[in-house]
């Protein structure tokens, strides 16, 4: 503990707190409190995954609501036709289910959109990458069975063992670990010999490949972990909120999240949090004065853009980091 | 002996311009093989065509007798061609010893592993710490490679060409931008090398080229012109004529 850097501590005070305050809020009756803690969470974990490739990757993906999204319809197909009947193979409230779909399409999905984006770069994997979330979107919005843009109910969530989804604490406690373990994982990544390669890569491509590296596949490795990763995300997301729809996926949500990551300081363990944290308090501040809340909301992040060098974080960096 | 490297009739053109016109080369085993020639001769074209940056349009490229022309960079650097940039190319935000550590990785099998810390493998941090040490940074080890000054970001590329345990090394200008101290010390330090690897120098310090090469290639608007040694290339007429100006 002795070597640990400022914005280290930070990291483990703001993250004691987000395990403290919630369900203290809930327990003394604040369940709205409870609700922003939970939204927060979840899109910390989505932004913790796009940090991967944005942060410590360099790959600026815009279209990673779609993972959001699919993670959230694989408990609402599923779910859906338990209640409904037809598509017996997948018809199930089982939550284990569940959440092997949001993981293994989003995989897939990430495998397969990485591959054919990461032959490009800069610019052009920002545009293609946001074509393909809104491929999916449209997608979603096109299935009427599931209410296309209306959106799906969920009437019954993931049954898990040991832990009830309808239990706000619950909920939290599973996300809420769930977050941690999150940034762990990129924690740990980041510091290994394939997150080096990473590094690498990202500042400097030509370097990398001059040494040996094949680095498209050690980049579409990370597309796919970060896919993964946001599409659980979704899975807690669709559970907590109980309604999804094709909105999740729009463009403008994978923005709302690069926004968080680089709100909050890219390529640092709490940057995407804290992004997340206040993206979503001042929505809801700033949304109570007047519905054009983007407006303020957009010239803070220029602010923050042109006058802080790396988000949130870059204001508590201690000397030397 | 046998070349360790054979290029025969390589063709680059860019809109019309031959940037390597028909080259035919030989390196040597353990041959310190020097290319010169005037600004715009097409030297960093043909160096980034022999690493795979480039690919030529016509002719062919053998390392150790093996085809190796259309294999792309990252594979030729697992065959055993390591390059450094005439313009310093090196991840910026890492520290130096991070930085050459990356090329030892690169050599101890995929780097698909995503749980120890990169930094606490100790035979890559230790045989990174070597090169460092003998280019003669070991003060600067820890420190961030955006923080060092051109001449030390010149000696990295060199430990970095170094710990790649590459057999054959490219080295695009060295010296370029370095003061005189610093290029006599690269110089000596090269010296040293001689033999131990084979050395493709691409360099415009003529000091440095006649005391390092034991061979010379004279590389004029694309083509060569002349091949030979020291001695040979510095009374050659054609050279003279074109390269060392009209007297």
């Amino acid at each position: 503990m002795k070597n640990m850097t400022k914005t280290g501590w930070i990291t483990v005070i703001g993250m004691v707190m987000l395990a403290i305050l919630p369900p203290y809020f809930l327990l003394n009756g604040h369940a709205f409190y409870m609700d922003l803690a939970l939204r927060l969470v979840i899109l910390g974990i989505a932004a913790v995954s796009l940090n991967l490739l944005l942060g410590h990757g360099g790959m600026v993906s815009f279209g990673h609501a779609a993972f959001i999204g699919l993670g959230a319809y694989a408990v609402g197909i599923p779910s859906y036709h338990a209640t409904w009947g037809g598509f017996d193979l997948i018809a199930s409230y089982n939550g284990l289910l569940h959440l092997a779909l949001a993981i293994g399409v989003s995989a897939l999905f990430a495998l397969i959109t990485g591959a054919i984006s990461l032959r490009t770069k800069g610019v052009y994997f920002l545009m293609i990458t946001m074509a393909f979330g809104q491929m999916a979107f449209f997608l979603f919005q096109s299935l009427d069975v599931y209410n296309g843009d209306d959106g799906l109910t969920i009437d019954v969530r993931s049954e898990l063992p040991f832990i009830n989804l309808d239990s706000p604490m619950q909920l939290y406690g599973l996300s809420y670990v769930s977050l941690v373990i999150a940034m762990l994982m990129v924690k740990i990544i980041v510091n290994s010999r394939f997150g080096m390669v990473l590094q690498g890569a990202k500042d400097n491509n030509e370097r990398m490949v001059t040494l040996g590296y094949n680095t498209y596949f050690y980049r579409l490795t990370a597309y796919v972990i970060s896919g993964a990763m946001c599409g659980y995300a979704g899975f807690l997301l669709g559970n907590f909120t109980t309604f999804i729809s094709p909105d999740m996926m729009h463009w403008t949500r994978s923005g709302e999240l690069m926004f968080m990551v680089i709100l909050g300081g890219a390529s640092t363990a709490l940057g995407p949090i804290l992004g997340s944290s206040v993206f979503i308090l001042m929505e809801e501040v700033l949304s109570s004065f007047t519905i054009f809340w983007h407006l303020p909301f957009g010239l803070m992040l220029i602010g923050l853009v042109l006058f802080v060098r790396g988000g949130l974080m870059g204001l508590f960096k201690g000397k030397g980091e | 002996m046998k070349p360790l490297l054979e290029v025969k009739g390589l063709m680059k053109t860019f809109g019309g311009v031959a940037a390597t016109d028909n080259v035919h080369l030989d390196v040597m085993k353990g041959e310190i093989h020097a290319i010169i020639g005037p600004n715009g001769a097409g030297k960093t074209t043909l160096i980034s065509q022999l690493s795979g940056a480039l690919q030529p349009d016509a002719g062919t490229v053998l390392l150790n007798g093996t085809d190796i022309t259309n294999k792309p960079a990252y594979k030729r650097a697992k065959l055993g061609i390591t390059r450094s940039f005439q313009i310093t190319s090196l991840v910026m935000g890492m520290s130096v010893l991070d930085n050459v550590a990356l090329a030892v990785q690169a050599n101890d099998g995929h780097s698909y592993r995503f749980l120890k810390p990169a930094r606490s493998v100790t035979h890559i941090r230790e045989k990174a710490m070597e090169s460092v040490i003998k280019v003669g940074l070991r003060k600067r080890a820890n420190d961030k490679t955006s923080a060092l000054s051109h001449g030390e970001h010149r000696q990295m590329e060199i430990a970095i060409a170094l710990a790649s345990d590459a057999e054959l090394m490219l080295l695009d200008e060295p010296m370029a931008g370095l003061g005189p101290t610093e290029s006599g010390l690269l110089v000596n330090f090269l010296k040293e090398l001689k033999g131990q690897r084979t050395i493709l120098l691409i360099e415009h310090d003529m000091d440095a080229v006649f005391a390092l090469a034991d061979r010379i290639s004279v590389l004029v608007y694309g083509q060569i012109i002349a091949t030979g040694l020291p001695d040979e290339i510095r009374h050659n007429d054609d050279v003279r004529h074109a390269y060392l100006g009209e007297e």
